[in-house]
């Protein structure tokens, strides 16, 4: 009935088919026709060297670890901003969005000046012998950047929707502060919590920008997957390049997997624990 | 009297647990995210005004910003576009395969940008696919501003949709149908009913879009070839005079850069504060 009433369904779906096809799929079947070419020997040998490894284990490591830092300071940000009324709150709510905005390139010079051992935070940090800039910990400072927004932006919506009557029930039947907190509040953040999580993990894993400043790019220790691509490509090996990018997108597409069936897992808990 | 003494006693901690939240809460933002910026500024304009408004000046910095302004220009319509065509199909016809085209639209946010950009070189490059019959053509794509393009479009095709999908949906399309039933032409009906419902969302995706594609680095990156005057974009431009030592450069032109995306912070504060429930149900994630 509908499809009778409304015009444009062919053109539309069909222009967004073509498009889509075009722009996305095309290239990336050429990425995985490219990185067939090497071969299951090739591939097993590529990604067992123990530079690829060591790349590999940082990128998905560094991410993994920047997205629970996010998911911890990513709720308490989120919260402070919902829940209390303070001076300037609108100006630091629409600054949580800079690292979605600022070009990876600038927040990579800037992340890397601010940490390098003469720069504003550097020359704290350097005495306690704490260094930052070029290395693998430089990596997790940028993670932390670029993956910051996602967990507050997904969150915002849920805790500005909580019903206050549940944590008012729940301190009314004598519940502690932090016991409303863990036992209500945080079952009901769960999936959201773990949407942004998935997201801020998604976003590190791949980075690059923001990243390879900071990192100092030193083989086996701080060397990002992506920056091992851009090597291969400037050394003209295309099927080496490729199929690092077809093992780069079967890692986040596995931890994206994993995160919605723990995000599966968490609804359960939502609903037994309400 | 029993009751006020206890309302007190409850309230001082949870005031004291407030400002700690409060002051923990501000103190990462403005040492996360404040300090990254002020840095640009200042590294910008170390050495005064005269040698940054030089470093702006130089032939390369104007090339460089002319190529960011022409690579967005092409390619924030083109996504838009394909979001309103996009968001149109999903929204408001059934059909198999739905959600493989909403998961499909989502892809390049999943995708490394440096994977984006080698998806291109594999397809045009001089190993790749079409590379042979483009060299006999005289075609240049990679190493040239249409892989620049194409890389652009690439990272930044989900914005437009992605804001517009669940706003659509929830607008439902019992207006639409009135107009058509009243005898409004399909682009009548677009411009009249469509448009204006979803203007302010739309203008919100290609805000975002737009911020992307001037500031992408990884993508462009691995097509771009770093030619001078030809082919590096402004993000580009600020990793080679960094690279080189040219700080002040690097930061002058780090600082435009800086400044376009306060500029987007604020019309996006504007836009969610004066249009907050046109743009509505808008989905977070991978701005």
């Amino acid at each position: 009935m509908r499809r009778r009433v409304l015009p444009g369904f062919g053109i539309s779906l069909g222009y967004a088919l073509a498009y889509l096809g075009l722009i996305v799929l095309l290239p990336l079947a050429a990425l995985a026709w490219k990185a067939s070419g090497i071969g299951v020997e090739g591939l097993l040998r590529l990604l067992s060297s123990p530079r690829t490894l060591a790349a590999l284990r940082l990128s998905v490591v560094g991410a993994v670890v920047a997205a629970l830092v996010n998911a911890v300071i990513g709720l308490l940000v989120g919260w402070v901003l919902v829940r209390y009324r303070f001076p300037g709150r609108r100006l630091f709510d629409a600054l949580v969005d800079l690292p979605f905005a600022l070009p990876t390139a600038v927040a990579g010079i800037a992340l890397t000046t601010l940490y390098a051992p003469n720069g504003w935070l550097g020359q704290w940090l350097e005495p306690l012998g704490i260094k930052v800039a070029y290395t693998p910990l430089g990596v997790f400072v940028a993670m932390v950047f670029v993956g910051f927004p996602f967990v507050v932006r997904t969150l915002q919506p849920v805790l500005a929707s909580l019903e206050r009557d549940v944590e008012e029930a729940a301190e009314s039947l004598g519940a502690q502060r932090w016991q409303t907190f863990f036992r209500v509040i945080l079952p009901m953040l769960a999936p959201a919590l773990l949407t942004g999580f998935a997201l801020a993990l998604a976003r590190a894993v791949g980075e690059y920008g923001s990243v390879i400043f900071i990192a100092g790019n030193i083989p086996m220790r701080s060397e990002i997957a992506p920056l091992l691509i851009v090597q291969k490509l400037e050394q003209f090996d295309y099927a080496g390049a490729a199929a690092l990018g077809v093992a780069m997108l079967a890692i986040s597409f596995a931890l994206l997997v994993l995160v919605s069936l723990l995000q599966r897992w968490s609804h359960r808990w939502q609903e037994r624990s309400l | 009297m029993s009751a006020v003494m206890r309302s007190r006693t409850v309230a001082w901690p949870r005031r004291l647990v407030h400002v700690v939240l409060i002051a923990l809460a501000l103190v990462f933002l403005v040492l996360f995210l404040l300090l990254p910026l002020a840095t640009v500024f200042v590294e910008a304009f170390r050495q005064g005004v005269a040698p940054y408004l030089e470093a702006i000046k130089q032939p390369e910095a104007l090339s460089a910003i002319k190529l960011t302004l022409l690579v967005a220009v092409i390619a924030v319509p083109l996504n838009l576009v394909f979001g309103v065509a996009a968001a149109w199909a999903i929204t408001r016809f059934e059909f198999p395969g739905k959600a493989l085209l909403g998961a499909f639209i989502d892809l390049p946010f999943s995708v490394s940008p440096v994977v984006s950009g080698l998806v291109y070189v594999l397809l045009f490059g001089a190993q790749g696919w079409f590379g042979p019959w483009l060299d006999d053509h005289g075609i240049k794509i990679i190493f040239a501003v249409p892989g620049l393009v194409l890389a652009t479009i690439f990272v930044t095709l989900p914005f437009v949709a992605r804001e517009l999908i669940p706003l659509m949906q929830a607008q439902g399309s019992e207006e639409e149908e009135a107009a058509r039933v009243l005898g409004a032409s399909g682009w009548q009906m677009f411009f009249r009913v469509t448009l204006p419902n979803i203007r302010w969302a739309l203008l919100y995706g290609v805000l975002l879009c737009n911020a992307r594609a001037m500031g992408e680095f990884g993508a462009v990156s691995v097509v771009s070839g770093h030619i001078r005057g030809l082919t590096t974009t402004m993000p580009l431009e600020v990793e080679m005079r960094y690279n080189e030592y040219e700080y002040v450069g690097a930061f002058a032109i780090a600082s435009l850069l800086a400044l376009l995306a306060l500029l987007t912070l604020a019309l996006k504060s504007l836009l969610e504060w004066r249009y907050g429930d046109e743009i509505a149900a808008h989905a977070p994630g991978g701005h």
